[in-house]
Formats: C-alpha cells, sequence, structure tokens
C-alpha cells in the first residue's frame, strides 16, 4: 500500500531523513520509534503532503502512484489520515461542522454527492460514542480549550469518520492518560481491517501494548536502522536508544 | 453650482408642508451657518485622512425627494427579519411607508420623527434631547441637523422592556436620479427601559444614493440598549453613519456593526460616558470585496469613574477593498478605576487590499486598566495545513477559516434569528457551505 523509497527531504536546508525505505502492505500495523529529533514527524508531515519539507531524493508511492504530484487535501482524497501531534486550535468552527465539511469535501473529489445530513449524525453518535465523546463536546469549537487528551481522542474520533486506507498516528500517546490511551486504541483498532494499513509513530513502548503492531522499525539520525517485531518495542522500552546509536 | 451651495440655496424649501418647532428651527439655523463654515471634511483633516468624500460629492444629488414612492412587499421582504415580529419604521427616498411600516404608541413610542418635530405633545422631549449629544461642530453632522425632518423617533419609559425588536428601515427606490438623504433619529431609553434595534440602509435601484445619517440615543439610568446595523448595500450606496450615544449610570449600550456591502461606508461611532458603572460594547465585523470602502471612526468618552467599555473589530478585505479603524479613547482624569478594551483584528485576503488601523488613547487618570491590539495577518498556515489533511481543499479551507475568525464576534448576538441570518451571510461572502448543529 505505502511504499517508501531511498527518501531523502529537508527543511529549511537541514537535512532531516538520509535515506528511508518502508514497505506497508494492506491490512498491516507498523510502528516507528526513535528518539527525539530522529525525523518521525518529519516522516508523517511527509507523507500527508507538508509543503514545508522537500523531497531531495526518492520517492512515496501510494498504492504506487507516486505522492509527489498531489497536495496535502488530494493525498486525503487518496485515503490519507494523519492524526496530528499537535492538532490546531480552530475557534468559530464546531467539530461537527468541520466533520461534515471534511467528509464532504473527500466525497466530492470521489464523485459523490454529500453524505445525507441524517445518515451522517447517526454516524457521528455511533463513532463518539466508541471514543466515549460526549455529545456537547461536539458542538465545541475546534480543539479550542480541549484538554491534551481530548484532542488526540478527537483526532481518532476524525479517523473513525473519514475511515481512511492509511492511518498515521504521530505521537498520539503522548498527553494520554491509561484510561484514555485505552479508549484511543481500541478506537484505532476497531478500524484495523485487511484493506487499511496502520502507520503509528511513537517515542514510547506504552501504546503499542494496545495498538498490536506487525512490524517496528527504529528511526534514528534520518535513518531506520533497525526492524523487527513487536519484541523489538519491548526491547527498546527496556535498554532505551543508546543502543541504537551505536547501530547507526 | 457646487453641491454644497446647493444644500445651503435649497435650505429655505425645506419646510414647505410642515410646522417644525421654533426651537427645532432655531437650532437648525445655526448648524446650517456651521456647514456653511466647514463644508465637507477634506483628507486634510486628521480623522478623515484615510476616507475621502471627493469621489461623493457631486452636484446632480436631489436633496428633496420628489413624490411618495410605493414598493412591494413581496419585492423587499428579504430586508425584514421577517421571521420574527418585530416593530418598524420604514422610508422610502426619506419618506415615511406606512404599508411596510409597524408603528405603534401603545406604552412606547414607536413613530416619526416629523410627528416628534411638529406635534405639542412631544415638543418638552425634543427640546430636553434634540441635537443634545451630537457635537455641534461635525460639518456632516450640522448639515444633518440643518435638515432633519424625518426619521425615526422611539421612546421608551421608565422600566419598560420592549417586547419586540425594532426595525428602523431606510429604502431608497435608485430608480430616478441619484439621491442625497438624511435621516435624522431620536432614541430615548428612560431608566431602567430596554430595546433592541436594527437599522437598515438599502437601496434598490441602480442610480447613486449616498445618505447622512445622524442617531442620538439617550440611555438613562439601569437602561439597556442593544443595536445592530446591517450594512450590505449596493456598489451604487454610499453611507455616513453618525451615533451619538450618552450613557448614565448603570446603563449598558451595546452597538454591533456588520458592513458586508456598499460603495463607501463611514460609521462615526460615539459614546459618552454621563454615570458611573457604565458598559459600552461595540463589535463589528467587516467583509469587503472589489473596491469597497469603510471607515470605522469610533470615540468612547470615559467621564466617570468605574466604567468600561470593550470594542472588538474583525476585518476581511479581498480584492482591491480599503478598511480603516480609527478607535479613539478618551479617559478624563476623573474616571478612574476605567477598564477599557480595544481590539483591531485583520485579515488581507489579497495584496491590493489594505487596512489602515490607529488606535488612539488619551489617558489621564493615573488608575485605569487601557489595552489595545491591532493585527493584521494572513491566514494561519498550520491551520490551512490541518484543514488539508482532512481533505478540504486550500480554497475552502481558506474560507472556512475567515469564516471562523469573523464569526467570533457573532457569539454576543442576542436575536437568534438575526444571528442565524449573518451567520448565513458570512459564510456566503466567504464561500462557505454551512453545515448543521446538534
Amino acid at each position: 500500500m505505502l511504499t517508501i523509497e531511498n527518501l531523502h527531504a529537508q527543511v529549511e536546508g537541514r537535512t532531516i531523513l538520509k535515506g528511508i525505505d518502508l514497505d506497508i502492505k494492506a491490512g498491516e500495523v507498523h510502528a516507528i520509534m526513535g528518539p527525539n529529533g530522529s525525523g518521525k514527524s518529519t516522516l508523517s508531515s511527509l507523507v500527508a503532503g507538508n509543503e514545508d519539507y522537500e523531497i531531495t531524493q526518492g520517492k512515496i508511492l501510494l498504492n504506487g502512484k507516486d505522492l509527489a504530484d498531489l497536495n496535502a487535501e488530494e493525498r486525503a482524497h487518496e485515503g490519507i489520515f494523519l492524526s496530528f501531534q499537535y492538532p490546531v486550535e480552530i475557534p468559530g468552527v464546531s467539530v461537527t461542522n468541520f466533520i461534515k465539511t471534511a467528509i464532504n469535501a473527500i466525497r466530492k473529489a470521489k464523485g459523490l454527492g454529500d453524505y445525507p445530513a441524517g445518515e451522517l449524525l447517526k454516524k457521528i453518535r455511533e463513532k463518539a460514542k466508541l471514543l466515549d465523546i460526549e455529545s456537547k463536546f461536539l458542538s465545541r469549537s475546534l480543539n479550542e480549550g480541549f484538554s491534551g487528551g481530548e484532542k488526540k481522542r478527537n483526532e481518532i474520533f476524525q479517523m473513525a469518520m473519514v475511515e481512511p486506507t492509511l492511518a498515521i498516528l504521530d505521537e498520539t500517546d503522548s498527553g494520554l492518560d491509561i484510561d484514555a490511551l485505552k479508549i484511543v486504541a481500541n478506537g484505532v483498532n476497531k478500524l484495523r481491517a485487511d484493506d487499511n494499513a496502520i502507520l503509528v509513530i511513537t517515542h514510547y513502548q506504552r501504546l503499542l501494548e494496545y495498538i498490536v503492531p506487525d512490524f517496528v522499525h527504529v528511526l534514528f539520525d534520518g535513518k531506520i536502522v533497525k526492524s523487527g517485531t513487536k519484541e523489538l518495542a519491548i526491547e527498546l522500552e527496556a535498554k532505551g536508544y543508546d543502543w541504537i546509536k551505536e547501530l547507526a | 453650482m457646487e453641491f454644497k451651495e446647493k444644500l445651503l440655496s435649497s435650505h429655505f424649501t425645506l419646510d414647505e408642508n410642515i410646522e417644525i418647532f421654533e426651537s427645532v428651527q432655531q437650532i437648525r439655523a445655526e448648524a446650517l451657518k456651521v456647514f456653511e463654515k466647514k463644508g465637507f471634511p477634506s483628507k486634510k483633516e486628521e480623522s478623515w485622512k484615510y476616507t475621502s468624500l471627493q469621489g461623493l460629492i457631486r452636484s446632480d444629488y436631489a436633496i428633496f425627494p420628489k413624490a411618495e414612492k410605493t414598493i412591494k412587499i413581496s419585492k423587499v421582504k428579504k430586508y425584514f427579519l421577517y421571521d420574527t415580529d418585530t416593530y418598524k419604521v420604514v422610508f422610502i427616498d426619506g419618506v415615511y411607508n406606512p404599508f411596510l411600516s409597524d408603528t405603534t404608541h401603545d406604552g412606547l413610542d414607536v413613530c416619526l420623527m416629523s410627528a416628534a418635530l411638529t406635534k405639542p405633545k412631544y415638543q418638552k422631549l425634543i427640546d430636553t434631547y434634540f441635537d443634545q449629544i451630537a457635537p455641534q461642530e461635525e460639518s456632516l453632522t450640522a448639515l444633518n441637523t440643518s435638515y432633519a425632518r424625518e426619521g425615526a423617533y422611539i421612546y421608551i419609559p421608565k422600566s419598560v422592556v420592549a417586547e419586540k425588536p425594532i426595525e428602523i428601515i431606510h429604502f431608497a427606490s435608485g430608480d430616478e436620479t441619484a439621491l442625497w438623504l438624511q435621516p435624522r433619529n431620536l432614541i430615548v431609553l428612560d431608566q431602567n427601559a430596554q430595546c433592541q434595534i436594527i437599522e437598515k440602509h438599502q437601496s434598490l435601484g441602480d442610480h447613486p444614493v449616498v445618505t447622512n445619517n445622524v442617531t442620538e440615543i439617550f440611555l438613562h439610568k439601569d437602561a439597556f440598549l442593544d443595536y445592530y446595523k446591517l450594512q450590505n448595500d449596493l456598489p451604487t450606496a454610499s453611507l455616513i453613519d453618525n451615533t451619538y450615544i450618552s450613557q448614565e449610570q448603570n446603563s449598558h449600550a451595546s452597538v454591533h456593526t456588520f458592513s458586508f456591502g456598499g460603495k463607501l461606508v463611514r460609521n462615526n461611532l460615539n459614546f459618552y460616558h454621563k454615570g458611573q458603572h457604565v458598559l459600552s460594547t461595540l463589535k463589528g465585523v467587516t467583509i469587503l470585496e472589489d473596491k469597497q470602502h469603510v471607515d470605522h471612526s469610533t470615540l468612547v468618552h470615559h467621564a466617570h469613574p468605574n466604567c468600561e467599555s470593550h470594542q472588538d473589530y474583525k476585518g476581511i478585505y479581498s480584492e482591491r477593498s480599503e478598511g480603516v479603524f480609527n478607535g479613539k479613547i478618551l479617559v478624563d482624569k476623573i474616571a478612574q478605576k476605567t477598564n477599557a478594551f480595544q481590539q483591531s483584528n485583520n485579515i488581507l485576503i489579497d495584496d491590493k487590499a489594505t487596512i489602515n488601523t490607529k488606535p488612539q488613547l488619551e489617558i489621564f487618570a493615573d488608575d485605569v486598566k487601557c489595552s489595545h491590539g491591532c493585527t493584521i495577518g494572513q491566514l494561519d498556515e498550520e491551520a490551512l495545513f490541518y484543514l488539508r489533511t482532512r481533505g478540504i481543499p486550500k480554497k475552502e479551507a481558506k474560507g472556512l477559516l475567515t469564516y471562523a475568525f469573523a464569526n467570533n464576534v457573532l457569539q454576543s448576538v442576542q436575536l437568534p434569528s438575526l444571528k442565524k441570518r449573518i451567520n448565513q451571510q458570512i459564510a456566503n461572502k466567504l464561500g462557505v457551505n454551512l453545515g448543521f448543529e446538534i
């Protein structure tokens, strides 16, 4: 589904990614772990289409299609979803209206008409329940005054509504207490299917206890220095990142 | 003949079918002298630096409307708050239209200035209030005073709460000739009285119209006024709106100004505190395009201790449109514990759009809290990216963000049907498809 080949990228003249190869197939969950500053968030931003980052070499393919030609919204139309580490506050737009606008924009790009309002409301209620979100919350301004946990839950709620083919969860566990973490993980697990894939980006192993990955990759200094299965995450948790630096 | 000359020489024909109080005639004569001396304001004056009336002052305006016009209700229904029961004072080309109006004398007066300026039972009120808060030296206001004879007259007696909102609507037919209109309005809220007012100037035809409007408002102790100015006129229509509000102790005056259209709009909005614990609220949303020009010139004169004022103006300017915000806060030495807040936030959508924003604080008291802030910017790139990752195309995402920026001011609109309508207007202006609320 997602193929990354020899990806090099820079921001403001600084090289961040120095040759990344990654292959994620439908039905798989991959985790990318790594210390701060290793390039994790750069990678997620690049896949989502952030124009502040420049690809200097290599490419990102989604189902064989080069993403270089697609802007952020077009990638969303292709089924890419990024759960932000720091979701942006947008006063004046309610959560519900935002979701409706997003879903209908994606449908429009696919040549479909608006999602019928009644059905959409039903779906909103259903997914809100899944993530333990109160209806009062849905009429609030998007992310404005939300706690860290509420913001993350709202990201996964959006993901549940959009049902992407490739979801990237960027540090979704940060700011979550254990109960919220379980709710969020449960929400993500409910979305796992044979025809989609999930890329979890995290500093800690904690989230991976609940969203169990098929593969774990360790990113250090812009390169994947080690790949393995979920046991690698446990090893990292026990030993820290120092020994990884030796591998680089 | 220059337009100024025409205004001066036509003045003697003003009262042909009407017996205005002698006292008012004297005030008008004095005012005409002021206008004769000062003429139209020019850009040389500091307060008119960014707004030129040059293009508007032409000689071919009709000053006196010819015949009484009628308009079918179906043609203008959309300009009324038709889903809400309201009192209505409606004028067409400056002439009162009884068919479109719904006035009252039942427990409160919602009627006409021409009645108030002529009928003996109003004489005492007119002598108490007419031209008492409008500054004598303002030339355009003086011009309006000299021609004062028609407009809305509203009196809310002590402890009366007007049950219905009051709509003051000035239509210009615009179908024959260029028009220069000068409505004069007087609004008095006695002690503890309350009312909501919606004011609109709407041109219906292609001929140019300029309205030089003056409204004097008096709030006695504990009164509450909730006032909405809706400015969404045709590109042929210009408005110079002069509002003077006198506030006694514990009164609250709130004015929202929504400027979405018109060729040139100048809002002179002035608050004068006459007692302690007064609250003045000024809010505005300005959304302009094409070559539209809107100038908000506000004054809050804190002349007593323990008063508050809040100003919050948002502007969105596209194409070659021009905005001006000139906010003056005057705090007298005696006005200790004043709390004055002023905010002007602006977004320039296109390179050719401009905004001139100037806070002007003159503070002579030493124990006050005064803050002001102006921002001029583009949209937040990070927020834009966030919306785009959700599949919302860049153009729509920009629309949604500007909508959100403007929509914040609507929180304080007290009339649900009006709020809904303005919300819809803002969304339409910005090309945003509104959803639903749950």
